[in-house]
């Protein structure tokens, strides 16, 4: 099994400017999803997509917390000819992992975590990709494309 | 944001009002536990029907409750999982084996007058628990 989806959403046209969210406690976790649902919301994503989009980012934006300490995930929206969708960024300073494949299986956890936060997220999302090395932090970068409504 | 503790005869009803932070859902585990000996609960229901997601951390902390509980004496039930909540804890991977759940605060409280938590006579019923 390969370690990521390939992000074709960063080849992408981005729309506006990113939307940030600081992760630097518990309660910046639920922000981050929430901003991530209007977000979502406003592309107009179904809202069982909406809901799909938070879990990710929950998952991703704890990882932050609980590895790194704080990092920022930031949210674009995006345009590939007619199709629309959204990119979530998730970056940190922390200690990397070391073993990013082994990071993708279920179950796998150096926290004491159900050990489901990354997989289930790429689950979630159409596109998932983490670029991480130990010491230089982690980068994790995920779309999803709205389902087209023809 | 604290998430109120009603009490109803020999049960706990816990209505989750909003988004949670893990902090709020840790505590939310301590109240409970702490109030199934205070008030001899045997039973608990947590409504989650206003939560507009279940992550890990979220499924986690329900078992918990749900083992702790158990521990103590008491059954709990889960109630108002919202069907596209339903469908990206699918997703995660994240289940709620061996814990009781129902589709609202209704059928929660059927369900434990079924299995006989109601009464100190009857402690064991034959409920929907999965067992998965």
């Amino acid at each position: 099994m390969g370690v990521s989806k390939t992000v074709r959403g960063m080849g992408a046209s981005t729309v506006g400017d990113d939307l940030r969210c600081l992760i630097a406690a518990d309660v910046d976790i639920v922000q981050a999803r929430q901003t991530g649902r209007e977000l979502a919301a406003e592309i107009g994503f179904s809202a069982g997509d909406q809901t799909v989009i938070a879990a990710a980012i929950s998952e991703i934006a704890r990882n932050i917390l609980m590895y790194a300490k704080r990092g920022e995930v930031r949210f674009t929206k995006i345009i590939d000819g007619t199709r629309q969708g959204l990119i979530v960024v998730a970056q940190d300073d922390g200690p990397g992992i070391r073993d990013v494949s082994r990071a993708m299986q279920d179950g796998y956890s150096t926290s004491g975590g159900l050990g489901l936060g990354l997989p289930g997220a790429r689950r979630l999302m159409d596109e998932f990709e983490v670029a991480s090395s130990p010491g230089h932090g982690t980068r994790i970068t995920m779309s999803k494309w709205k389902r087209s409504s023809a | 944001m604290e998430v109120p503790i009603l009490k109803q005869g020999h049960y706990l009803i816990a209505s989750i009002q909003s988004a949670l932070s893990d902090a709020d859902l840790s505590q939310l585990r301590e109240a409970l536990i702490a109030r199934v000996g205070k008030f001899r609960a045997r039973g608990v229901i947590v409504d989650v029907t206003a939560l507009d997601v279940m992550d890990s951390f979220a499924v986690r902390t329900l078992r918990d409750i749900a083992h702790m509980a158990r521990l103590r004496g008491a059954e709990t039930v889960i109630v108002g999982i919202q069907p596209e909540v339903a469908f990206a804890m699918v997703q995660l991977g994240l289940t709620l084996k061996g814990i009781a759940t129902a589709l609202d605060l209704e059928e929660g409280l059927a369900f434990l007058d079924r299995q006989g938590h109601g009464r100190l006579e009857n402690r064991q019923g034959h409920g929907r628990i999965d067992r998965g």
